[in-house]
């Protein structure tokens, strides 16, 4: 959801966005700029770096003079106070000028046509590695690796290996290419070109293969945190609640040992057979979960909940997260509202599905609920947008307090149960 | 609707539980003239034909037959008088038969007093009284088969389909609303909301629509 909100953000200044960078964040920021798509941009940036460097600079420049998201410096203007680096970056690029300067005179003058954006590359390379934070300096470092000196990679046998190779295969290509504008056959510069791709892959294949593996690592990491955050509403759901309900009656041992039974049996359950809580086995509908939480909270908390359900289907991950919710609201209501009766109304249509969750209590505003209070925010609405839903809280302090869920019926999201007849009857 | 009025409903009472029918006339106080009471169809038709209530309270399960029996007795020979469906838990087919026999209104016996005063007074008066429960029944019932019955087309297709709006007031009706909420809801007033129900009771009841039929024969099977 994060994602969608940055993508539509299209106004405001030009920033850099770090949280999706794969180096800087800068095409990420000109996707969210201009609406275009990542992919894209990426695409067109690498093709500007081929033609002639061009791109690598620009990106570079980018780099260093466009601030981070919710940053208002850039790093070009801290680098204006590192001496150190300026004078580095001074010393450096006078030294390559002065080389392209005798390779020109010495007749190789094609290198001067990408040896003005390969100098704004290495001071930008080093004024950003001085100057950035922490983290870009870490992925600049993961980028210039290659070239400084095949660092951190302590097999040297192999890297000189690869090194003997690469350089074998780019003089054979670059050969191929410069005899290749003398003869005319045809094939001489694509196979020259081929060496000299060859010669790249073989120098820095291997350093690619390990920036694939760090993004799906990443991707994995996210995946991990999100796993998390389920789990905690889980857990606050059910054990939480429990606790919170023995606390209150805590004068009635029988009620306490009664609940402390069944949330036990609930979370073995779960932590050994693989049974959410509240989840129902896998074949039952959205309607009978509907029910099972009307029986679950009418025994807990002592309320009446009608239930009007309309249309059914069966269950699927979303509509258990939805379920999950629907009843994290519906127990809300027992527990806040003051009144004896909630009314769900629960409506499985082709396009969507929806839940309503009613009292007719002393309600809330809802602007001043505290931030920290997890059950609406955390276990009703975060759940929902987890899993393509969305959750909308209607409360007037007096009137009462209407949740409504509802959840996209997308391709393989619940398959329709031959309704109007309910689910099949279990096996005799 | 708290004052007792000078043209109190005289209601009669159907229910084969003793206890319920105690209860119910207690609750109604005297809001409304209870003038008769039966525990099953048989009697019921006798007592209502001999006293000519306004408002039948009739249970929709009875012994000797569903409560639509009743309603189907004596729709012909006294078209003046109303019913109100009433019961705990009922399968939506047996509510849904008596709303097509002709009663006006169905809810359930969870209401409150003053609610089902409420409702006995609507009921009087000509109009709908549609509890969430059986706004969801019948959402169901004209949701099931969208498409207009292609094998066996009725005479009048407009009977067949909910319009948008009756089923926009249905649903808040099922997601509890009172008439005044949804009228405030919708931006219309609480007469149309009413004229709305009625229609689809209207339709309800006078729909030849074979899905109907079919739906709930489906349902009573499984």
């Amino acid at each position: 959801m994060a994602e969608q909100t940055r993508t539509k953000r299209r106004r405001g200044s030009w920033r850099r966005i770090p949280e999706r960078r794969l180096l800087g964040g800068v095409a990420a920021g000109v996707s969210a700029r201009t609406g275009v798509d990542i992919t894209v941009v990426r695409t067109v940036w690498v093709l500007l770096a081929l033609a002639g460097g061009f791109g690598v600079a620009c990106y570079l420049a980018a780099w260093l003079l466009v601030p981070a998201t919710g940053q208002r410096t850039n790093i070009g203007s801290a680098a204006l106070t590192d001496r150190t680096g300026i004078t580095l970056a001074a010393g450096l690029a006078s030294l390559l000028i002065a080389v392209f300067v005798l390779m020109s005179l010495v007749g190789a003058g094609w290198v001067g046509s990408f040896a003005w954006t390969f100098v704004i590359s290495v001071i930008g390379i080093v004024l950003i590695s001085r100057n950035a934070p922490a983290d870009e300096q870490v992925t600049l470092r993961r980028l210039a690796d290659p070239f400084i000196g095949f660092t951190g990679d302590t097999r040297r046998s192999r890297v000189a290996l690869r090194a003997l190779i690469a350089l074998v295969l780019l003089l054979a290509g670059v050969t191929t290419l410069l005899l290749g504008h003398t003869s005319t056959a045809l094939l001489r510069p694509l196979a020259g070109v081929a060496l000299v791709i060859a010669a790249i892959v073989v120098v820095l294949g291997p350093w690619w293969l390990r920036v694939g593996r760090d993004l799906v690592a990443e991707r994995q990491a996210r995946a991990r945190a999100e796993e998390r955050a389920d789990m905690a509403s889980r857990v606050h759901d059910s054990v939480l609640q429990t606790l919170a309900l023995i606390q209150r009656r805590a004068g009635d041992p029988q009620q306490v040992v009664q609940l402390a039974r069944a949330q036990e049996r609930e979370l073995r359950s779960w932590l050994f057979d693989g049974h959410a809580p509240g989840s129902m086995a896998a074949d039952t509908t959205f309607g009978a979960g509907v029910r099972l939480i009307q029986g679950d909270v009418e025994a807990q908390h002592a309320v009446t909940v009608e239930v009007v359900t309309v249309g059914d289907c069966s269950v699927n991950e979303n509509l258990e997260a939805m379920l999950a919710a629907g009843r994290e609201a519906t127990v809300n209501a027992a527990k806040w509202s003051g009144v004896q009766v909630i009314s769900i109304y629960a409506e499985v249509e082709p396009a969507e599905v929806s839940l309503f969750v009613r009292d007719r209590g002393r309600g809330f505003d809802p602007s001043t609920v505290p931030v920290d209070r997890r059950g609406l925010s955390e276990s009703v609405r975060a759940r929902m947008a987890r899993h393509g839903g969305t959750a909308t809280v209607q409360s007037v302090p007096g009137e009462g307090t209407e949740v409504s869920l509802s959840m996209p019926r997308a391709a393989g999201n619940g398959s329709p149960s031959p309704s109007p007849s309910p689910p099949p009857p279990p096996p005799e | 609707m708290s004052a007792p009025r000078g043209d109190r409903p005289r209601v009669f009472i159907v229910d084969d539980h003793g206890l319920f029918r105690s209860g119910v006339r207690s609750e109604l106080g005297n809001q409304v003239e209870v003038i008769g009471e039966a525990d099953d169809v048989e009697p019921a038709i006798a007592g209502i034909g001999h006293t000519i209530p306004d408002v039948v309270l009739l249970d929709v399960h009875l012994p000797g037959g569903g409560g639509h029996a009743v309603v189907t007795a004596l729709k012909a020979t006294h078209p003046h008088v109303r019913f109100l469906a009433l019961s705990a838990s009922d399968a939506p087919e047996d509510v849904i038969a008596v709303i097509r026999a002709g009663a006006r209104g169905y809810v359930t016996k969870t209401i409150s007093g003053a609610e089902l005063i409420d409702a006995v007074y609507r009921v009087a008066a000509g109009e709908a009284v549609f509890s969430p429960r059986l706004a969801g029944f019948v959402l169901d019932a004209f949701a099931a088969l969208p498409a207009a019955d292609q094998e066996r087309p009725s005479f009048d297709p407009e009977l067949d389909q909910l319009t948008p709006r009756e089923r926009e007031v249905l649903r808040l009706i099922a997601r509890g609303f009172t008439y005044k909420e949804i009228a405030r809801e919708l931006f219309i007033s609480a007469k149309t909301v009413e004229s709305h129900v009625s229609s689809v009771l209207r339709k309800l009841q006078l729909s030849t629509r074979h899905q109907l039929t079919r739906w709930a024969t489906e349902r009573r099977l499984s």
